[in-house]
């Protein structure tokens, strides 16, 4: 248990009734999770800017307080404040519901990744499962939005949205199954406590799709044809405004970081500390205390390099994006699920634990 | 059940801060609408007819191999979990499903069904 889960514990022990204690109980980790998430999202925003701007060699935001970390809380502010323009011939009610539907599964998915140990919201048994199915509602809601503003622009950013989902959905499901298969289990805490070696070791193949593809269904560039500034204006989100589409970019980076987080758990150890069990009894302490602390500075990093990507690398074109993901993803990720398979059938090597 | 109903109240949050949030929006932000800021964006002329057309056949076809590839996946699921008690007749067993689902991939590539024209 960690150093913040024993205080709770403590405190919640010294609730006199049961019920109440269960309803605490139930109430306060979500409630804890869902606002360090938000939270978190806002130092995000900054962060890319800082970074971005370091890659082009510009200052970027430094004004408001240290190093300019108050700049998001000052920008959501700002359009918060501005006003929410409707056009005559978009369909109201789905333009309304449309970046509410985007922003619920990115906040919704935190109920089923292990932040640290002991610190989750609900430990279920199908949790990879459900996070796939949950991750995927994110696209109706971006094809609602581009439908329903009744712009040829966001119409195109809609469906060419939805044609990437779905072609990179593929090979990233596939590339989850080799890891499934070592952990023998769906749920995201048996598979961080299965890395005695961390699974990057034994299922680079499986990382490396694992990353494009997810980089690919949050529509991050070098895959962000959904928003071409070059192309489609604004793609999608044209004829948003105010805190509609505030919600938009919230929902991206809280996206991102979920991109960051399940790389972690899946391949990189979650919350264990590097080499744990090899650094014999501190390197379990630190696991075991400050597992949080190594969990956010390793989705920070997965972060980072989706920023120094964006920095780094031009947009693909359509017709490259469709045939990366059938020709070669997905060929790859079969071939990746019969290697493990025989690997871990035989017993070889790190695949024998 | 417990862990289920966190995953409600985690719903019901994840709703009801957005909710919240475009709520408060409304009574703080300014509304002064003219005809010409409502108007549909289009690089600056008057939108030529409705964006609610009939669009490329070609979403359509990648749909439906996404159908064919996402059952496909969706049994491999269960598979991978029990995989660890099968050991190696559970591979042999993976080997033939795949290797059926893979001649109508190839069929489907032969076809161009995979190329974006």
């Amino acid at each position: 248990m960690e150093v913040l889960v024993q205080l709770y514990t403590a405190i919640l022990s010294l609730i006199p009734f049961e019920p109440v204690r269960n309803a605490i109980n139930m109430l306060v980790p979500t409630l804890a999770i869902a606002s360090m998430v938000l939270g978190i999202v806002f130092i995000l925003i900054w962060w890319e800017r800082r970074l971005i701007a370091f890659v082009q060699a510009r200052l970027g935001p430094n004004r408001l307080g240290p190093g300019g970390i108050f700049q998001s809380f000052a920008d959501a502010l700002k359009v918060m404040l501005k006003e929410d323009i409707v056009t005559a011939d978009a369909d109201v009610i789905l333009f309304t519901i449309a970046p509410i539907l985007v922003f619920v599964p990115g906040l919704l998915v935190y109920s089923l990744v292990p932040v640290g140990n002991g610190m989750i919201v609900s430990n279920v048994n199908v949790a990879i499962f459900l996070f796939l199915a949950i991750s995927s509602i994110t696209t109706l809601g971006i094809l609602m939005a581009g439908w329903s503003s009744n712009n040829k622009y966001s119409l195109m950013g809609g469906i060419r949205a939805v044609a990437q989902a779905i072609s990179y959905e593929i090979p990233l499901l596939l590339s989850i199954v080799g890891v499934i298969m070592l952990a023998g289990s769906l749920s995201m805490v048996d598979i961080v406590q299965s890395q005695n070696v961390w699974n990057i070791v034994r299922q680079p193949l499986g990382f490396i799709i694992f990353f494009i593809c997810s980089l690919s269904e949050v529509n991050r560039i070098p895959f962000d044809l959904p928003e071409a500034e070059s192309e489609l204006v604004s793609g999608y989100n044209t004829e948003y405004s105010g805190f509609k589409f505030a919600m938009f970019f919230l929902a991206e980076y809280i996206n991102t970081f979920t991109l960051g987080a399940l790389c972690t758990t899946l391949f990189f150890g979650g919350w264990r500390f590097p080499f744990d069990n090899l650094l014999g009894d501190i390197g379990l302490q630190l696991t075991a205390q400050l597992g949080i602390v190594w969990f956010i500075l390793k989705t920070m990093f997965f972060f980072s390099v989706v920023v120094w990507i964006r920095g780094t690398l031009p947009r693909v074109r359509t017709d490259q994006l469709m045939a990366f993901a059938w020709k070669y993803l997905l060929p790859a990720a079969l071939l990746n699920i019969f290697v493990t398979s025989i690997f871990a059938a035989i017993g070889f090597g790190v695949f024998s634990r | 059940m417990e862990s289920f109903g966190r995953i409600g109240f985690m719903l019901f949050l994840a709703f009801i801060v957005p909710t919240i949030a475009l709520v408060l929006s409304r009574f703080l932000q300014p509304r002064f609408v003219t005809a010409s800021k409502i108007q549909t964006y289009e690089c600056g002329i008057k939108p030529y007819g409705s964006a609610w057309v009939q669009f490329n056949i070609r979403y359509y076809i990648y749909a439906l191999i996404f159908v064919v590839f996402d059952i496909e996946t969706v049994f491999l699921y269960p598979w991978a979990v029990a995989f660890k008690g099968l050991g190696l007749f559970a591979v042999i067993e993976m080997f033939l499903f795949l290797t059926i689902l893979l001649v109508g991939f190839a069929y489907a590539w032969k076809k161009g069904a995979l190329d974006w024209h």
